[in-house]
C-alpha cells in the first residue's frame, strides 16, 4: 500500500463527493424558488441512498467477480472481503475500500444528474424508487461492462477513463427517457421558467470544476504523471468550453451569459471526461472548444424536439458524453497513457469504431431500461406530483418546507 | 384628507420622499411593485430560451394628507419623479373616510 496513493485516492473521493451537493446549487439556482429545496432535496439524498445501496451491494456487482462479462457476483455482498489489502486489478497500491468508496461517489452523482431531466415535477417517493432500481438494473451493469475485470465492453477495448459513458452518457440517455415519460412541466410554451438565483448556480458549477479533478485525476488511482495528466486535461478542456459556449452565444444571441459560462464550463468537463487520462493538453484544447458548441446547439435542440429536460441533461451530459467517448476515439495516445490505445489521429482508425459501439450498446441498454423502469414505476405509484402540488411547488407539497423566508 | 397613490420609477424615491417632506407630509408608506403601461419590458435569455418579461419594477408611495396640501404634492411628485422616458409612472388621488394614530386615539386631520 502506497500512502501518498492513498491520500490522493482519498482525497479525490472527497472531491467527488463534494460534487452532488455541487450540484444540487447547479440545479437549485436554475429552477424556480417554490421548487429550490425539492431540487436540492434529490441530489443530496441521493448521497444516502445511494451510498447505503453501494456498500451492501452496488459495489459487489460493479466490481466483484465477473459472470458471463455481464455482472459482477455478490462476493463483495455488504463489503465482505473488501478491507486494506489492495485489489490488484482496482488500485494497486491502494487499500480496496479506498477504490470502493472512491467509485461510491461516482455511482452517487450519476443519478444525481439525471434529477435535472424532471425538474419540478417529479414526486419524492417516486424519485427514490426510481434512483435505487435504476443504480441497481442500469448503473451497475453498465459500470460493470465498461470498468470490471471481465466485463465485455472492457475487454472490446473501449476507452472511459473517468465515465464518459458511465456517468455522463447514461444520465443524458436516461434523462431523455424521464422526459419522455413524465412529460413537460405545467404551463409549458407560456410560462417563463426563469432560474431563481443564478448565483447560487455558478457557486454550483465552480464546486462541480473543482471537484472534478477528484472525477478524473483521481481515476489514475494513484498520485502519478498519468494522474497530473488528467488533472490539467481537465482544467484546460473546461476552460476552453465554457469560452466557445459564451462567444457562440454571444454572436448568436447578442450577449454573452453567465448562465451560458457555468454550462459551457460543466459541457467541457463532461466532453473530457472519457479522455482525460489518454490526450494530450492541446488535445484537450479542441474537445473542450468543441464540447462547448456542441452542446451549446443541443440544448437548442430540445425547443425543436419538443421535450421537457428541464436543465438540460441530455444536451450537456448526453451530447457531451458522446463527443467525449468519440473524441477519445480520436485523440488517445499511448504517448500519454502507454495502457491506453492510439486513436484516430495517432494511427489507430479502429479504436473509433470501438468507441461508437460502446456508446450505441450504452444508449440503448440505458434508454430502454430506464424507460421501462419508468413506466412501472408510474403505473405502480404515480411518477408525478398532482396538478395543484406542481403548481403550489416541490418545497411546499413534497416536504412541508419553505427555502426563503423574508 | 386625501390618499395619494403614485406608482414611480424606483430610483426617483429619493427626491420624491425629500420633495413631500420639504412640503410638510409628515408620514409615508412605500411599496415594491411590477407593473407596466406604455413602457415595454425586457427580454431575458436562459440557454437559448429568450422570454419577454412585461412586468418592470416600480415603487408605489401611499401617503395620506390634508386636501389642502394636496394640488401642491401632486405637482412636487411630478416634478420630482419626472424623467421625460416613458414610464414615469401615474399619480392617483383618492378620498380617505378616516385616519386613526394608533398610539394615542386621534383621528381625522390630528392623525395626520
Amino acid at each position: 500500500m502506497n500512502s501518498g496513493d492513498t491520500a490522493f485516492v482519498l482525497l479525490s473521493a472527497a472531491l467527488v463527493m463534494l460534487m452532488t451537493p455541487g450540484l444540487s446549487l447547479f440545479y437549485g439556482g436554475m429552477v424556480r424558488n417554490k421548487n429550490v429545496l425539492g431540487t436540492i432535496m434529490q441530489s443530496f439524498i441521493i448521497v444516502g441512498v445511494i451510498t447505503l445501496e453501494w456498500v451492501l451491494c452496488g459495489y459487489s456487482l460493479s466490481f466483484g467477480t465477473d459472470h458471463a462479462g455481464i455482472i459482477g457476483g455478490l462476493n463483495w455482498i455488504a463489503l465482505n472481503g473488501v478491507g486494506i489489502v489492495p485489489n490488484p486489478h482496482y488500485g494497486p497500491t491502494i487499500p480496496a475500500l479506498a477504490f470502493m468508496i472512491f467509485q461510491c461517489m461516482f455511482a452517487i452523482i450519476t443519478p444525481a444528474l439525471i434529477s435535472g431531466a424532471f425538474a419540478e415535477r417529479m414526486k419524492f417517493s417516486a424519485f427514490l424508487v426510481f434512483t435505487v432500481s435504476w443504480a441497481i438494473l442500469v448503473y451497475n451493469p453498465l459500470c460493470h461492462w465498461v470498468w470490471g475485470v471481465g466485463g465485455w465492453i472492457n475487454g472490446m477495448g473501449a476507452l472511459d477513463f473517468a465515465g464518459g459513458t458511465v456517468v455522463h452518457i447514461s444520465s443524458g440517455v436516461s434523462a431523455l427517457a424521464a422526459a419522455t415519460v413524465i412529460g413537460k412541466r405545467l404551463g409549458y410554451g407560456t410560462t417563463a421558467y426563469r432560474p431563481h438565483n443564478l448565483p447560487m448556480t455558478i457557486t454550483g458549477a465552480a464546486l462541480l470544476w473543482f471537484g472534478w479533478f477528484g472525477f478524473n485525476a483521481g481515476s489514475a488511482l494513484a498520485c502519478s504523471s498519468l494522474a497530473v495528466s488528467a488533472f490539467v486535461a481537465t482544467h484546460i478542456a473546461s476552460a476552453v468550453a465554457a469560452l466557445s459556449w459564451v462567444f457562440l452565444e454571444w454572436t448568436h444571441r447578442g450577449k454573452p451569459t453567465t448562465l451560458g459560462a457555468a454550462s459551457g464550463a460543466v459541457a467541457g468537463l463532461v466532453a473530457i471526461t472519457p479522455g482525460s487520462g489518454f490526450v494530450s493538453p492541446m488535445s484537450a484544447v479542441l474537445i473542450g472548444a468543441v464540447g462547448g458548441a456542441l452542446c451549446y446547439e443541443g440544448v437548442l435542440l430540445k425547443t425543436r424536439l419538443g421535450y421537457d429536460d428541464s436543465l438540460d441533461v441530455v444536451g450537456i451530459h448526453g451530447l457531451g458524453g458522446i463527443w467525449g467517448a468519440v473524441s477519445t476515439g480520436l485523440f488517445a495516445s499511448r504517448e500519454i497513457n502507454a495502457a491506453g490505445a492510439n486513436g484516430l489521429f495517432f494511427g489507430n482508425p479502429s479504436q473509433l469504431g470501438i468507441q461508437f459501439v460502446a456508446v450505441l450498446v450504452t444508449i440503448v441498454y440505458v434508454f430502454a431500461l430506464s424507460y421501462v423502469l419508468l413506466k412501472i414505476i408510474d403505473k405502480l405509484i404515480g411518477l408525478r406530483v398532482a396538478k395543484e402540488d406542481e403548481i403550489s411547488g416541490l418545497d411546499l407539497s413534497q416536504h412541508d418546507e419553505t427555502a426563503y423566508i423574508f | 384628507m386625501k390618499k395619494i397613490e403614485a406608482i414611480i420609477k424606483p430610483f426617483k424615491l429619493d427626491d420624491v420622499k425629500e420633495g413631500l417632506t420639504n412640503l410638510g407630509v409628515h408620514g409615508l408608506t412605500v411599496s415594491e411593485v411590477k407593473g407596466f403601461g406604455r413602457q415595454r419590458g425586457h427580454k431575458e435569455v436562459y440557454r437559448g430560451a429568450e422570454y419577454q418579461i412585461d412586468f418592470v419594477p416600480k415603487i408605489k408611495i401611499e401617503v395620506v394628507m390634508p386636501s389642502s396640501l394636496v394640488p401642491d404634492a401632486i405637482k412636487i411628485i411630478q416634478e420630482q419623479a419626472h424623467t421625460g422616458e416613458i414610464g414615469d409612472g401615474k399619480i392617483f388621488v383618492l378620498p380617505l373616510e378616516e385616519a386613526v394614530r394608533i398610539r394615542t386615539g386621534e383621528s381625522g386631520d390630528d392623525a395626520l
